[in-house]
Parts: structure tokens; sequence; C-alpha cells
């Protein structure tokens, strides 16, 4: 299911140096329209809906319409996501609803120190085959 | 109505790109699990060392854990590497390196320990909530060597320890490596790569000493299932282009068992995943009629000792007995959530069984959220209504249960054979060339901990390389100049031609990236075993293969772009080339059917121990632009 951005809602991050769609689709496909200042997926069946660009979006503008050579119109799976957690709503074809919440993440955005606590190898450890992290320990053989 | 004579993109090329060139002791490309395992641990081994990471997309949401994921396949917890070594040798039908293997079950639960402390959410077993595996914590185990996670935001999570770990000031985002180049004076050693931006007409040149390439595995390689819009839904990263292979073969790495390849049977075109839903919710499968095809077809097991006699048999025999079901006309072949939830929930309260339906739903929201728009679109509640699985188009990559890829140095270790090891581990056949993750060949079953384990270790490998080499200055063969000039092939053909045709896309003098994609998945489906051939080719269908492919290798000369996104795709549809080449090359090669249920070749219908317990590699020779394609022995390391 291809994203597509809502006309009313993306302002094209009002021209900052990075639109976010942009900025975060892997596989490189949500462009912006500097002209008309809206953001769109330049080729939508290379969409993997990975669902990034719908996730980072700030103005809530971009959704997912499922794939048209498959799904039958009218179910729709939206997030929306915290810094610790992620609700998803799924509304059915048939108007049923489903609501989940799951955590994403135990320690804040941007929080980690990669080395705090961590061994410090010197240069003889470099012949071995341990990773750093691992210093200290005896490797298992066969 | 205008014409349809422009560029389609937002970003147009021009013909001679700005050229921007950089000096580094070690380049790492690649932005997946392996890149930023290499980012993470390069900084302890090489801390004065001038390092790159360059990523074809950003960091945050790259590679294939870019969705999330709902389990980390690899942890072996209680386990031990040579029980590991065992599972990936029958799963893969018994030619692997032992040694890689064994090597990565040493290192790949480290990784895991860094993921949970850095924040990713790992299920817990009742009581052992709030301990973390390092404290002892028992995960809740979806199989013998799986674990759940909540993993919405794995890839964010490591991707996040790798710049800082790194720094982010060394990361170059949005710039896409097409070539590596060898060094002007050492024979066969690395000196540096090519690519250019996606954001502006810019051509970066990079030299360095020591090279680290992990851009995935090859997929839409072969026609997709779906041809439409679905397309993109591909089990795989639709944006990983064999980039890998190609390029790391082009400059003489020598690779190993491309003629294997996977075809995983995923619920039906969602490609959400299996696993769970097996193992942890111990669903069942079954034809058309209700039978268990997986007892029906019990004897056809038997014939594959001792791959199909495990207890759980190797990947590629359970599609195999699926493939039956599906030609004799007993489909659709149909997983029963409904009844596996119904029995777990058995004295289940309503809150526990609310759970677990939550769970059944994360396991597609985590990692393969189209999978539940196809449930949301179709009305398919799974605790009411079952789903249809099927096995999906060909995948090539070195992970899963898949084991194509490099030919890499084994660990510098008195166990392992000396015909396996040169001096660093996991180091090409090319010198100071490193690959990891889905680009080490003949040993599968790494998934996202090991790749990104296997990554940390190159890390080091590349510290010492350069340590050993420290007199090493590369020099390339090529100015930047007609580097730059290579790279824009496909924009100068644009502009040379575009004046001959009304429409951009219809031109006698030039071939666009889409219509080559079609063209090479349209060749390798139909004569190369794909999906629409149910897996089926033999010795005359592959030659013809390679005679389709040489005229489309020919005309990738005629590559056009013009705009920069039509540039990637262009250099995307030429690495997918030279992967599909070698993937037939391979294929032909080996006379014997070594994965029934993956392909099978009609001349050798069957697995032929005797003469092709071996691994096929092959070569080219840059300076000869010559292939040659041979065996190589294979040692049991581990026994029975």
């Amino acid at each position: 299911m291809p994203s597509f951005v809502i006309p009313e809602k993306c302002d094209g991050c009002k021209g900052g140096e990075k639109t976010a769609c942009m900025y975060i689709c892997p596989n490189d496909l949500m462009v912006l329209n500097t002209e008309e200042m809206k953001a769109y997926n330049q080729e939508p069946d290379g969409c993997w809906e990975c669902f990034s660009c719908v996730k980072i979006c700030p103005q809530g503008a971009i959704e997912v319409r499922s794939y048209s050579d498959i799904v039958p119109l009218g179910g729709s799976v939206v997030p929306l996501r915290a810094s610790d957690s992620i609700m998803w709503t799924i509304k059915f074809r048939n108007g049923n609803l489903k609501r989940f919440k799951f955590p994403i993440r135990t320690t804040p955005e941007g929080s980690i120190k990669p080395f705090e606590g961590k061994p410090e190898p010197t240069a003889a450890d470099l012949d071995n085959e341990l990773l750093f992290t691992e210093i200290g320990k005896t490797l298992p053989t066969p | 109505m205008a014409l349809p004579n422009k560029p389609l993109g937002e970003l147009p090329a021009v013909e001679n790109p700005e050229i921007a060139e950089h000096e580094c002791d070690i380049l790492i490309v690649g932005g997946g699990m392996a890149a930023c395992g290499t980012a993470y641990e390069i900084r302890k081994w090489a801390p004065d060392a001038k390092v790159i990471l360059v990523d074809k997309a950003s960091l945050e949401r790259s590679g294939a854990v870019a969705q999330g994921l709902s389990a980390i396949n690899t942890y072996l917890g209680e386990n031990n590497p040579a029980d590991y070594v065992k599972m990936v040798r029958n799963d893969l039908m018994g030619i692997v390196r032992e040694d890689l293997i064994y090597d990565l079950g040493r290192h790949v639960d480290d990784s895991v320990d860094l993921f949970e402390e850095w924040g990713l959410p790992i299920w817990k077993q009742k009581g052992d909530e709030g301990k973390t595996l390092k404290e002892g914590g028992k995960p809740v185990r979806s199989g013998k060597w799986q674990i759940m996670i909540n993993g919405e935001s794995y890839k964010c999570i490591v991707a996040e320890a790798a710049k800082m770990a790194l720094g982010e000031q060394n990361i170059m985002e949005r710039i896409f490596i097409v070539k590596l180049l060898l060094d002007a004076n050492k024979p066969n050693t690395i000196a540096g790569a090519v690519g250019f931006s996606t954001r502006e007409n810019k051509v970066h040149v990079f030299k360095c000493k020591t090279m680290m390439v992990a851009c995935g595995g090859a997929v839409n390689v072969f026609r997709p299932r779906a041809t439409g819009e679905g397309m993109g839904r591909a089990w795989y990263p639709v944006w990983n282009a064999g980039s890998t292979y190609t390029m790391c073969a082009e400059v003489g790495a020598e690779l190993t068992m491309m003629e294997n390849r996977f075809v995983p049977a995923r619920f039906k075109d969602g490609y959400g995943p299996v696993g769970a839903w097996f193992l942890l919710f111990k669903a069942k499968a079954m034809n058309a009629l209700g039978e268990n095809y997986m007892a029906r077809n019990k004897a056809m097991l038997e014939e594959y000792p001792p791959y199909g006699l495990a207890k759980v048999p190797a990947t590629c025999l359970r599609n195999h007995l699926m493939l039956k079901e599906m030609k004799e006309g007993r489909g659709p072949i149909i997983i029963d959530t409904a009844t596996a939830l119904a029995e777990l929930g058995k004295n289940m309260t309503p809150k526990e069984m609310k759970h677990l339906e939550a769970e059944a739903w994360e396991d597609f929201l985590d990692m393969s959220v189209g999978q539940a728009g196809i449930w949301a679109g179709m009305n398919i509640e799974p605790e009411k209504v079952p789903s249809e699985i099927m096995p999906t188009e060909p995948y090539l990559l070195g992970s899963h249960s898949g084991c194509c890829g490099i030919w890499v140095s084994g660990p510098n270790e008195d166990w392992v054979p000396a015909d396996y090891k040169w001096g660093y581990n996991r180091m090409t056949t090319v010198n100071g060339l490193f690959t990891a993750g889905d680009g080490v060949g003949a040993s599968g079953h790494k998934f996202s901990s090991g790749s990104h384990a296997e990554g940390r270790q190159t890390a080091k490998m590349m510290a010492r390389y350069i340590r050993d080499n420290a007199g090493f200055a590369p020099a390339l063969k090529q100015s930047a100049k007609e580097l730059a000039d290579e790279v824009y092939k496909p924009v100068k053909i644009y502009n040379q031609f575009k004046g001959a045709s009304t429409s951009a896309d219809v031109n006698p003098n030039y071939i666009k990236p889409r219509g080559f994609m079609f063209r090479l998945i349209k060749t390798s489906d139909e004569y190369a075993a794909g999906a629409a051939a149910l897996y089926m080719t033999s010795g005359p269908m592959l030659k013809r293969c390679m005679e389709l492919l040489a005229w489309l290798r020919e005309d990738s000369e005629k590559l056009a772009a013009g705009d920069l996104h039509e540039l990637m795709r262009a250099w995307e549809q030429y690495h997918r080339l030279g992967t599909v080449e070698s993937h037939v090359r391979h294929m032909l090669f080996r006379e014997e059917t070594r994965y029934p249920g993956f392909f099978y070749r009609s001349d050798f219908p069957k697995v032929d121990e005797e003469n092709w317990k071996c691994f096929v590699n092959s070569k080219y020779d840059p300076e000869k632009k010559e292939w040659s394609v041979f065996k190589k022995t294979w040692h049991q390391i581990i026994p029975e």
C-alpha cells in the first residue's frame, strides 16, 4: 500500500532544509515539489510500505492506501508514534476497528552513550579475535 | 496536456556534476545492521583513523531492518555454537562454511546485549520482567534460536549507537556507491570507491586503505508475484539491488554459492512473517482439503537424508512439500490462525486473550505493516479467519535460509582449515576489501543480530589491516573526472538522444532503468526457475538465459537517466544484472538439484552428494575481463 500525501495537511516542512519524508524514505521515493510546496510519492510501485514517512511526518499528512493490485478498498492502518511507544489504529473494510499500543524503546531518544562503562582495549588486543566488549573472555573453539 | 518528453523527477541531472574527492583510512559502504556494527566497533580499534560511512539512504531507517522487526532470530543464550552450526548446516543442505558460522555464534549474543542496553525492548518470561538478558533474564523464545522483541524502533536504536560511536560528521547519507576501485600499483588491492549524491549533482570519489562493503542482498531480481503497485511489497527490502555482490565481483572478489537462493513461504501477498505463527502460536498449515501436507507428504522428506529427517527439515524441503500440493491443485495453502489462537486461549482470561491478539498483530505491525493492511482490507481477523500462505519469488542473500555471497577468510585460529583463512577474518580475496551480513557467502542464518556482530568483527580486522600495511598509500587508476564521466554516463546518454522522440521513455537509442528491470526479471523468471516456472529450469534453459542476458549487458551501455532518482535506478539495475548473471552462471555449473523447493534442474533432479558436496565458486578477472567457475573443497568441522 503506497504512501500518499494529504494536500491540506502537507506544508512541505515549510521549505526547511530537510523535508521529513524525503529525509527518511529508504527508497528515495518521497520528493518535494517546490512550486506547490507539497510532497508526493514519485514511484508508488517501489514503496515497501515501511511507514517510515507516515511515522515521521510532523503534520500527520501521510497515509497509506493498500496496493491497488492486491487489496480491496476501504481498510486502513494508521500509526501514531511517540518517543517510547506506538499506537496503531486498524480499520477494516467492514468498518470494524482495532487499536493496539506497543512499547518501542526503554531509553530516551538520543541518550545512548556507546562506550560508557565498556572496556578499553590495548594495542596488544588487536591480535586476538575478541570484540572490544569481550576483552578478558575466552572464546570457545570446536 | 504536455508532451511526455521531460525527465520525471524533481531533481534533474546535469551533464557535468560537481566532483568531491575524499581521503580516509577506512571506508564503510552501506548503512544497515552490518555497517552499523562496524561503525560502533571501529573507534575502539582505530581511534585515530579517518573513517567514513557512506549510506544510500539515511542511517535511521536504512537496510533490511528499516521497518523494524518482531524478533531477533539469532540469539544463542543457553545453546552452544556447535549446535548452531548443525542447525544452519542442515537447513542449507549441508554445504556451508562451518568456521564462519561457529565464529558468528561465539559473538552474536554480545550484540544482542548491547541492543537491550541501548533501549530495545526484549520480551521476558513471566517473573523475569525487568531483568536484562545479561542479568540472566529469560527471553521469550519463539524457537530454539529466536527471541521476541518490541522491535518497531530496532534500526533507529542501532543507528543512534552507530552515529554516537563514529561521530555524525563521519557519516555521509544519500550517497550511492556504484563502483569499487583497485589500486594503481599494488595488484589485487582495494584503494577506493566512487558514487554520487541522490540530492545534488555531485560525484564523490573516495580513496581508502581498507573498506567494508555491506549493501544487503538482491531483491526484484526475479519477476515478483505482484507486478502492479504491489511490486514494492517485496519480502526483503526492495532497495537491495545486489550492489554488494556486483561491486565486489567486478574488482575480482571470489564469489561462493551464488547458485543458492531463498524462496520464503510467507503470508500471501503481504509477505508477513510466519515464524511466530508456526513456532510461538503453534499454527498448522494445510491444503484446501484441510490436510496437513507435511504429514501427508512425509515420504518426500525421507528422499533427502539427512536434511529431510531432522526435527526441523531444511526450509527448501518444506517448500518442496508445499509445491506438490500447489502443482496437484490442492491449493490454496492455508495457515489456520483461528484454531491456533483458540487452542492457546483455552485456559486464558479475557484479558490474557486480548494480549495474545495484540501479540499476533504486533508480529506484522513491527516488520510487515502491509500485511496488516491486507488483513484490514480483506476483513481478516486472525482469531476468526485463516490466511493464505505461498512461496514468493526468489531472493538472493547471505542470511536467513540463503547463503550466496562472497568467499571470505575465516578466523586466523588453529581449528580453521588452512584453505579457509588468509590472515584477516571476513576479508574477501581482494586485499583490504571486507564484507559482512548478506555479503558473506556460505554462512546463512545470521539475521539482524549476526549481521551486526559480523560488522563489528570486520572493524577490528580493518584496524589490524591498516596497522600491518602502514606504508600503503592508495592510488587510483583513473582520474576523478574520468570516474565522474563513467558514473554520469546514463545522464549523458539521455541528453544526447532525448531529442529523437516526443516521449522520454520510448526512444530507439537508449533504455530507461524501468524497462531494463522488466526485461531482466522477465528473463530470470522464465528461464532461471522463477515463480512462474514453478522454480523449474535445466541446462538448455539456463544457457538460453545467459544468451538473453548477454544482450541485456550490451544494452546496459545504453541505460539513460534524466533525473537523479532515475540515475540511482540505472545503477541499481546494473548491479542487479551482475548478480543475476552470477546466479545463473553458478546454477548452470552445479549439475544437481541441491535445493528442491527453491529450484529444480530437470536434467539433474536429485541431490548428488558424491559429486557436488562442495562449494561452487566463481571469479572475475578484472584485467582479462573473464569469468571462471570452479569447485572448492567443503570441510566438515563440527561432527554430526
